[in-house]
């Protein structure tokens, strides 16, 4: 663009300029609005005015720091266990030649097709029979059938493509399979358990419906459920400054972490949805 | 693949031992359960006496006395919204999605910055921003309305989440800005394989841009832009937080998701919730299968 004329490079930059604005704009001012009280809220304005009491009050006036702490417990459990179970299954899928591979395979990416609602009345089902209805295993349980088959599909595409060599001498020397996973690929898999790893725990921490249906209490809530149904006085105020503030709480760490793992995140999604 | 000699029957024995944990953790957090809703969509249970339920065929589909999902008009509505709201909002996801892509893929000061920005709202909960969305949409307080009336769009107030008119419009903008950038991200990285010197090529000829595009970079990122929008719609058609967030159980904006799970959950009726999630899964199902089968979207390279 070198060689464009200053029309054509305005008319470029302020395209630019419009899709920072419009993709930006939104948080932006939920964070001006989470600094308003009362009825400075029923002004619109663009320019933020710090004042915390908002802030403050997301805490005191409901559970939303056991909120957030259950938020984290669930989103760590699955991400631990999708890894775990992902790269072991995905050493089978990828490394080792048997019949029916395909087919698992597609078993397991058809899962990734199911609509949560499908399995809500039978996975209520089984929770309440194991006894752990509105606790957080539930929640973790749930959780697995979002995660697992993209960790299990991300992971065998980087499996495979390792050389093949790498695993031989470690069999030579009389390792045994588990070593090899343990000692060979775990410490070559970690961008891709980082990538996959990262991409769990955010569908983790955003999930709703489950979480919305198999917890009953205020303080077995995650972070969305409680977002969602933070309510006033009456039903038709709603504390839109807590709302806010309650918002923009939840979601500075997760910008953060997308910002910082921005290349890994795109190799992730990239290489579960383009190359396949 | 290669054969590891010697190696290869011991690794295929030890293959079981290494996927019967996925599998299990599978079947017990989604074949089960799918199972069991299919189940329960030809029985009468309801949500507090699971255990008591009995058969009654295919009744809660299809029945002469009060005629069944497949006779209800809120089902059919919940139905024509998910499929009007999967279609304008891929759609445009898609449109959009490209156009920034081919703007990210310039080279121009500040580039990575912008790409990281444009990230922001992949970055935020659905869940957040429904509620973000919801408060500048409100219909006395919201900026969309003081600033629409500002620029003299409109003369009064308008409630865009609570009329019939403008409420699924609402909810597809919001999911069109959140969802876009996954889109953008796809198509970026479909746009970054492509060869430099066939674009020398085209410049040196002096074909014009819109010509390149179609011709040649439209062609070349076509299965990968496929394999977005097939994603993206398979996640449109099951969508349900949104909604919830931002109107509830209103008729306006109920998707498939939302009429299952209101019957399952506040009707407690879970035979016609049942009934409703099978359908969704069955819709889904027949959508991969056609996919799968028609298109010639490979899903991997060497499935045997």
């Amino acid at each position: 663009m070198m060689h464009w004329s200053p029309i054509a490079k305005a008319a470029f930059f302020s395209l630019v300029g419009l899709i920072v604005l419009i993709s930006a704009f939104p948080f932006y001012y939920a964070v001006v609005s989470s600094f308003k009280q009362g009825s400075a809220l029923f002004d619109v304005t663009y320019l933020p005015e710090p004042n915390l009491r908002n802030y403050v009050a997301v805490f005191t006036e409901q559970p939303f720091g056991r909120n957030i702490l259950n938020s984290l417990l669930v989103a760590f459990a699955v991400v631990t266990l999708s890894l775990a179970l992902g790269l072991t299954a995905a050493y089978a899928l990828g490394r080792i030649r048997f019949r029916g591979r395909g087919a698992l395979l597609v078993t397991v990416l058809a899962v990734s097709m199911f609509p949560q609602v499908a399995v809500l009345s039978g996975m209520f089902e089984l929770i309440r029979w194991l006894g752990i209805y509105n606790s957080l295993p539930a929640l973790i349980v749930a959780n697995m059938m979002l995660t697992l088959p993209f960790t299990v599909w991300v992971l065998t595409t980087f499996m495979r493509e390792l050389p093949k060599e790498l695993e031989e001498a470690a069999f030579v020397d009389g390792a045994t399979p588990g070593q090899v996973i343990w000692h060979v690929f775990l410490p070559l898999m970690g961008p891709a358990m980082a990538a996959t790893g990262l991409l769990s725990f955010i569908v983790a921490w955003n999930e709703f419906l489950f979480a919305l249906t198999f917890t009953l209490s205020n303080e077995m809530r995650t972070v969305p459920v409680a977002i969602a149904l933070i309510t006033g006085a009456s039903q038709y105020e709603l504390p839109w400054g807590n709302i806010m503030a309650a918002s923009v709480i939840v979601t500075v760490p997760l910008i953060a972490l997308v910002l910082m793992f921005q290349r890994r995140i795109v190799s992730g999604l990239t290489a579960g949805a383009v190359k396949g | 693949m290669t054969d590891h000699g010697g190696l290869a029957p011991i690794l295929r024995r030890s293959a079981v031992y290494f996927l019967a944990p996925m599998l299990t953790a599978l079947a017990l957090a989604a074949g089960w359960p799918l199972a069991r809703t299919i189940y329960f969509a030809l029985t009468d249970a309801r949500l507090d006496g699971l255990s008591e339920a009995s058969f009654v065929g295919l009744e809660n589909f299809w029945n002469a006395s009060w005629g069944g999902l497949l006779a209800d008009p809120a089902w059919w509505r919940a139905v024509s919204n998910t499929l009007i709201f999967t279609g304008v909002s891929v759609g445009l996801e898609t449109v959009l999605g490209i156009a920034i892509a081919l703007t990210l893929n310039m080279t121009f000061p500040g580039r990575g910055l912008v790409r990281a920005v444009v990230l922001i709202p992949w970055a935020i909960p659905t869940i957040v921003s429904a509620k973000m969305w919801g408060w500048m949409l409100h219909d006395q307080f919201g900026m969309v309305n003081d600033l629409f009336a500002r620029m003299g769009f409109i003369s009064e107030p308008v409630a865009w989440l609570a009329s019939a008119d403008t409420a699924l419009l609402a909810i597809i903008l919001v999911d069109v800005w959140k969802t876009t950038p996954f889109m953008t991200l796809l198509v970026l990285a479909a746009l970054q394989m492509l060869p430099h010197d066939i674009y020398e090529a085209a410049r040196i000829d002096g074909v014009h841009p819109v010509k390149v595009f179609l011709r040649i970079t439209l062609p070349l990122i076509w299965p990968a832009l496929m394999v977005a929008v097939i994603f993206r719609g398979l996640d449109a058609l099951r969508a349900f937080d949104l909604m919830y967030a931002m109107t509830g159980n209103s008729e306006d904006t109920m998707t498939m998701s939302v009429f299952a799970r209101q019957q399952l959950v506040d009707f407690q009726d879970v035979g016609y919730g049942a009934a409703a999630s099978t359908m969704l899964f069955l819709i889904i199902a027949l959508l991969v299968a056609m996919v799968l089968t028609l298109g010639r979207v490979r899903l991997t390279e060497d499935l045997r």
